[in-house]
């Protein structure tokens, strides 16, 4: 039995006074992932047929490198915050909800963290 | 989680048939949820056949004919039937719309009733706003102000301040839009809706409103806000051709400026 009035139920926990720097960081790495997407469909179209070697030296410069490295952190930090969203809009058990997005925020900087160490790597030689 | 498995009473049986009276020329079939809380059963979709000849213009002219002399136990809101006091708002042929200002003209075919989407049913077309009503009365939707109110003059606005509420106080609050709204139905805990961020924002752009910047701390939150992710519904189905995701729009677009 619930005995709360509707309008405690509406006001709930208060506002977070919180949310529109993420929805603001969201649309910015958008608009980044746009110069930054068709480059590399570009460069991959160019590198098709490339050898091995080729494709290293490419990835060696200092440009593909620097927006390989911008390409890769806005496509994880836009990832993760388009990922939260869906977990907040679909998960409804507040343990599991909060649980998903931990994981999914450290899987996240994981793989960010291993596609950056492999262009650094790749960048700076052995 | 979102539910899966829908409750047994969801599931929506065939119902009973209504004959169109001898020598109906112009016959429309409506077909109508009914559901009644007394009794265990499920839902069902009774089917009306109607006279047109006999009938007024509107969707809600067939309800009341529908009524009046073929089964009087269906039951629905209406009050106004003009568009402006928003109690008829039901879904008819997949639209959340006012019945009372729904053609039957406009519709083809069979013209299918059911209550506004994601409700919780009181009776037949019947919906539980109680919590609507009350997200609404969560914004303030009312004139707040710091300097005192002198009683014996209006508080003044220009005529440029006041095109400004245009396409916002024309709102009636018939729930189409908020129960049109995917991001609605998965959390109207939380998400206050498009009807309720349209008034809102009404208030935000009152140029006789003082409370400006608390009204947006309300509103600034994952969920009260931000669960809208413009999917324009809303929009799209306003009997009143208003523009709540604009208005929503326009709330965020202040949010964004005031921290920059």
């Amino acid at each position: 039995m619930i005995f709360r009035t509707p309008l405690a139920r509406a006001r709930g926990l208060g506002s977070a006074k919180s949310g529109t720097h993420h929805w603001w960081l969201q649309r910015l790495t958008a608009v980044a992932l746009v110069p930054l997407s068709l480059w590399l469909v570009a460069s991959l179209i160019v590198l098709a047929s490339a050898d091995h070697g080729t494709v290293i030296a490419w990835l060696s410069s200092p440009v593909a490198a620097v927006l390989m490295s911008a390409l890769i952190v806005a496509v994880f930090y836009h990832g993760q915050l388009g990922l939260q969203v869906v977990l907040e809009d679909y998960v409804h058990a507040q343990w599991l909800k909060l649980t998903g997005i931990v994981l999914m925020k450290l899987v996240a900087l994981l793989l960010a963290a291993v596609c950056l160490f492999a262009v650094l790597r790749i960048a700076f030689g052995n | 989680m979102a539910e899966f498995t829908l409750p047994a009473n969801s599931i929506v049986k065939k119902g009973k048939s209504f004959p169109a009276p001898d020598g109906a020329k112009r016959t429309r079939r409506f077909k109508v949820y009914r559901w009644d809380p007394d009794n265990d059963e499920n839902p069902r979709m009774d089917t009306y056949e109607v006279d047109l000849d006999t009938c007024g213009p509107m969707v809600l002219d067939g309800l009341i004919k529908i009524k009046n002399e073929i089964d009087s136990t269906v039951t629905f809101r209406r009050s106004c039937r003009e568009g402006i006091c928003g109690s008829c708002a039901m879904n008819i042929n997949g639209t959340n719309t006012l019945a009372c200002i729904k053609g039957i003209g406009e519709t083809k075919g069979e013209v299918t009733i059911y209550p506004l989407p994601h409700m919780p049913v009181i009776k037949d077309l019947v919906p539980d706003l109680t919590q609507f009503y009350a997200q609404y009365a969560s914004i303030e939707p009312w004139m707040r102000t710091q300097t005192p109110h002198s009683g014996d003059r209006e508080r003044l606005q220009s005529k440029e301040d006041r095109a400004r509420l245009d396409g916002l106080y024309e709102c009636i609050l018939c729930a189409c839009c908020s129960t049109s709204c995917p991001s609605y139905w998965w959390n109207s805990e939380r998400y206050l809706g498009p009807a309720v961020l349209l008034q809102a924002y009404r208030w935000i752009a009152d140029s006789r409103d003082e409370y400006t910047g608390e009204r947006l701390d309300a509103l600034e939150d994952p969920f009260r806000l931000y669960r809208c992710h413009t999917i324009m519904n809303c929009t799209k189905t306003c009997p009143k051709n208003l523009n709540p995701a604009k208005a929503i729009a326009q709330i965020k677009k202040l949010l964004v400026t005031r921290s920059l």
